[in-house]
């Protein structure tokens, strides 16, 4: 008789069914309402910004990165989220080389899924505010026909970007550091406020980080610390000072938060692996938020926030090794 | 004393109990041989006491322990031994074994012996009788009984435990054992605890053996304590340090044993075979073996003879279905995938699980992402992301400083590894590398 040939692994010969590739996909569909709201808001500007940084996310794993990397979902996420963090108006030949970059030296230079230390779609937010300062301030005025684009969307490379046919306006954030305004709760939430693509609806973005933290596709100390980090010290600040500082519902609805604490500091790879490494994680995210947004040169800190802290998450996993099952007890009395 | 009937961390893998859980033990029929290798336990493999062309009998030895930890074989069938030599072994590699040639039409009854009053007896008597009739843990690990029932002078035990989770899934032997033959695990407690001069026995159960958790309850001896504590349902609630913490709220400190926790821990089977040897005066020939899984036409729970070849056990359950496509002696957790129908059956062998495609691991690997679920999995609190990348990168005695000594190759890491990065097999590869580093 001729043996049949039967697998032969090692155990467990079972898994729980979740997979590298099912985490990246569910996030990216968790993000589909989100892109939705900011094409809502901002017409086909968000379109074109969204699928340029997408594409040269993608376009760069394709290139650069190993053989069948794009199936695992990850490139796309990037390329998404980067898109989100960008001015509806800015010209699309920059979004793209923003999601070349990220990917490139945010992700390939240090070895591919898994190995890179910052947040590769931060890391391209970086690079084109560093390169771009300007385009990358100049949000649009609400208003205005749907269809219209929110700024010069198709500018040349290379080319100087033409004066933006909308009326430039300012972020809730922007109005508040520089003129001492304050924009309505309600606005903030659901989105009708100027702003990144993606810093215009908390409520979805929440609704998507409930989704994903229920499937157990993201660590939900992770926001929880940052939103209670930034609610707290925002209110004790208020409180010492109302007419100069905002309150903590204002801190916690505006500007890029909700997007980088549900989406951006959740990132597993640059993210403490330790459960009590993510509080740590979190806290600090919020601290640094606090102290950019308030007393920084910038009206947003967000990004620089996450980016520090993705710097310490080494430092941070050291730290926060749990204690081995049967280690570390008293003499135990017998 | 109140504290949860559980431990931390750990996974749910599917049970997948129902296709044997009600399904009444029966005794396979004689095969037409069997085979019996050497080293069926932990520690020292037995000494050989049979050459080629003996004719032995149902019960008799044909090897001896060889030393204190190691365990006597016995013949598990009347027979003529056909040939000593290589044969493949569960464990993956060929081992010495002898292959006896069954008697056809023999009645099989085994040679009339002295059955000892184990209540006249000392602990060391017992213990002796205990080893000589080659005894070793039915869990899965078979370690001697023998050694379990010898403490050391200077450590107090003060419980038992009777380990009847079976929390890998599929398994029903310890299910069955418990539903059907109940009297005979509360007299191995009885002889356990005469023999330890122990005062109290606790006996874990996971919930979802109501039956089980019944039967037990329901012949509890009334002139000791013995009680049943039913768990929740998690794996690897019968890890020996998941157990004890589960019920006694204690920690058996890195690197050393139950016994310096105050506890011996046994699973349900190996005590009901200890009550079986003072009843019957047979050495450990037989046990039960649950065979199932979507791949086996007739998922059973079968009394085998040890030694008797997978080929044959699989014929005693109507044979494989057309999706067969891994055999797994022990659990899908913690098992060895077998290559060759012609592998025994051993004492320690708990089931053979049948595995369809659709069940099986994936295949496809993915780099590790960080996700942190192999931490939040691991029962003993390990690193397990750390210790797989210091794996692949061979820096064995970084991972002994992170304590990988203390990995009991659960399998949890792997199962719920999102990249599909077989940890504990890396686990397992790096105690090994150690272990032969020390060695040299």
């Amino acid at each position: 008789m001729t043996k049949p040939a039967f697998l032969l692994t090692a155990s467990p010969h079972l898994g729980s069914g979740d997979s590298t590739p099912t985490i990246m996909w569910s996030v990216v569909a968790s993000l589909v309402p989100v892109v939705g709201a900011s094409v809502y808001y901002f017409g086909p500007s968000a379109v074109l910004v969204i699928s340029a940084a997408t594409l040269g996310a993608v376009l760069a794993e394709r290139v650069f990165g190993p053989k069948g990397a794009l199936r695992d979902g990850s490139a796309t996420i990037t390329g998404v989220l980067l898109g989100l963090t960008l001015p509806p108006g800015l010209p699309i030949w920059m979004a793209f080389i923003g999601g070349g970059f990220g990917i490139g030296f945010g992700k390939l230079i240090f070895g591919g899924l898994g190995q890179n230390i910052f947040n590769p779609a931060l890391l391209g937010r970086a690079f084109l505010q560093a390169a771009f300062p300007v385009a990358l301030t100049t949000w649009p005025a609400l208003g205005g026909s749907w269809w219209s684009l929110r700024g010069d969307n198709l500018a040349l490379p290379l080319m100087s970007a033409s004066v933006p046919d909308a009326i430039t306006g300012a972020t809730p954030l922007g109005l508040m550091k520089f003129e001492q305004v304050t924009t309505d709760y309600s606005d903030l939430m659901i989105g009708s406020i100027g702003g990144s693509l993606g810093e215009t609806s908390g409520i979805i973005i929440l609704v998507g980080g409930l989704y994903l933290a229920l499937r157990n596709h993201l660590n939900w100390r992770i926001p929880i610390s940052i939103f209670v980090t930034v609610a707290v010290l925002a209110a004790v600040i208020h409180a010492l000072s109302p007419e100069r500082y905002p309150t903590a519902l204002f801190m916690l609805f505006s500007g890029g938060l909700m997007l980088g604490a549900v989406y951006m500091a959740t990132d597993m790879v640059t993210s403490p692996v330790t459960n009590k490494g993510c509080w740590v994680f979190g806290f600090g995210i919020g601290f640094l938020v606090v102290v950019i947004r308030l007393w920084g040169g910038l009206p947003e800190g967000v990004m620089y926030a996450i980016l520090l802290m993705n710097a310490m998450v080494p430092f941070i996993n050291r730290a926060t090794q749990p204690r081995v099952f049967g280690t570390g007890l008293r003499e135990v009395s017998t | 004393m109140l504290h949860k009937l559980t431990f931390r961390h750990g996974v749910h893998p599917p049970e997948f109990k129902e296709l044997t859980e009600a399904v009444a033990v029966r005794r396979m029929p004689f095969p037409d041989e069997v085979v019996l290798p050497l080293s069926q336990h932990t520690g020292r493999p037995a000494k050989l006491l049979v050459r080629p062309g003996d004719r032995v009998e149902r019960g008799d030895k044909i090897a001896e322990a060889d030393g204190f930890i190691s365990a006597p074989v016995h013949a598990s069938a009347t027979g003529t031994v056909e040939e000593i030599g290589l044969w493949p072994h569960p464990l993956g590699n060929y081992s010495t074994a002898v292959r006896i040639k069954v008697e056809p039409y023999s009645a099989q009854a085994p040679r009339p012996r002295m059955v000892p009053e184990w209540e006249g007896l000392s602990p060391e008597e017992v213990r002796q009788a205990v080893q000589n009739a080659g005894v070793v843990g039915l869990g899965g690990a078979a370690f001697p009984t023998h050694v379990k029932l010898t403490p050391p002078k200077d450590k107090k035990i003060e419980t038992i435990i009777i380990n009847g989770c079976e929390c890998e899934p599929y398994l029903t032997t310890d299910h069955r054992t418990m539903v059907e033959y109940p009297e005979r695990v509360q007299q191995g407690i009885r002889i356990m605890m005469q023999c330890l001069d122990v005062d109290r026995t606790m006996i874990g159960i996971e919930r979802n053996k109501p039956d089980a958790i019944e039967a037990i309850q329901a012949t509890l001896p009334t002139d000791l304590d013995v009680t049943v504590h039913p768990l929740t349902v998690k794996y690897p609630q019968g890890a020996e340090k998941m157990l004890i913490e589960a019920l006694v709220a204690r920690e058996v400190p890195s690197g050393k044993l139950p016994l310096d926790a105050g506890v011996v821990v046994q699973n349900v089977a190996s005590v009901a075979t200890i009550a079986e040897v003072f009843e019957t005066g047979m050495p450990l020939i037989e046990r039960i073996v649950t065979v199932t899984g979507r791949g086996i036409r007739r998922p059973s729970n079968l009394i085998v003879p040890v030694g008797t070849k997978l080929r044959d056990l699989l014929d005693a359950c109507d044979g494989l279905k057309e999706d067969a496509f891994e055999i797994v002696f022990g659990g899908p957790m913690m098992g060895a995938a077998q290559a060759d129908l012609d592998t025994p059956i051993l004492k320690g062998t708990t089931g053979v699980v049948v595995l369809a495609e659709s069940e099986v691991k994936a295949k496809e690997s993915h780099p590790c992402i960080r996700c942190g679920h192999c931490l939040d999995a691991c029962p003993v609190f390990l690193n397990p992301q750390l210790l797989g990348s210091l794996a692949k990168a061979e820096r064995w005695e970084e991972m002994e400083a992170s304590h990988l000594m203390d990995c009991m190759l659960c399998g949890c890491c792997s199962y719920v590894c999102p990249s599909n990065i077989p940890l504990s097999q890396l686990f397992q590869l790096a105690k090994a590398a150690l272990r032969k580093r020390k060695a040299a």
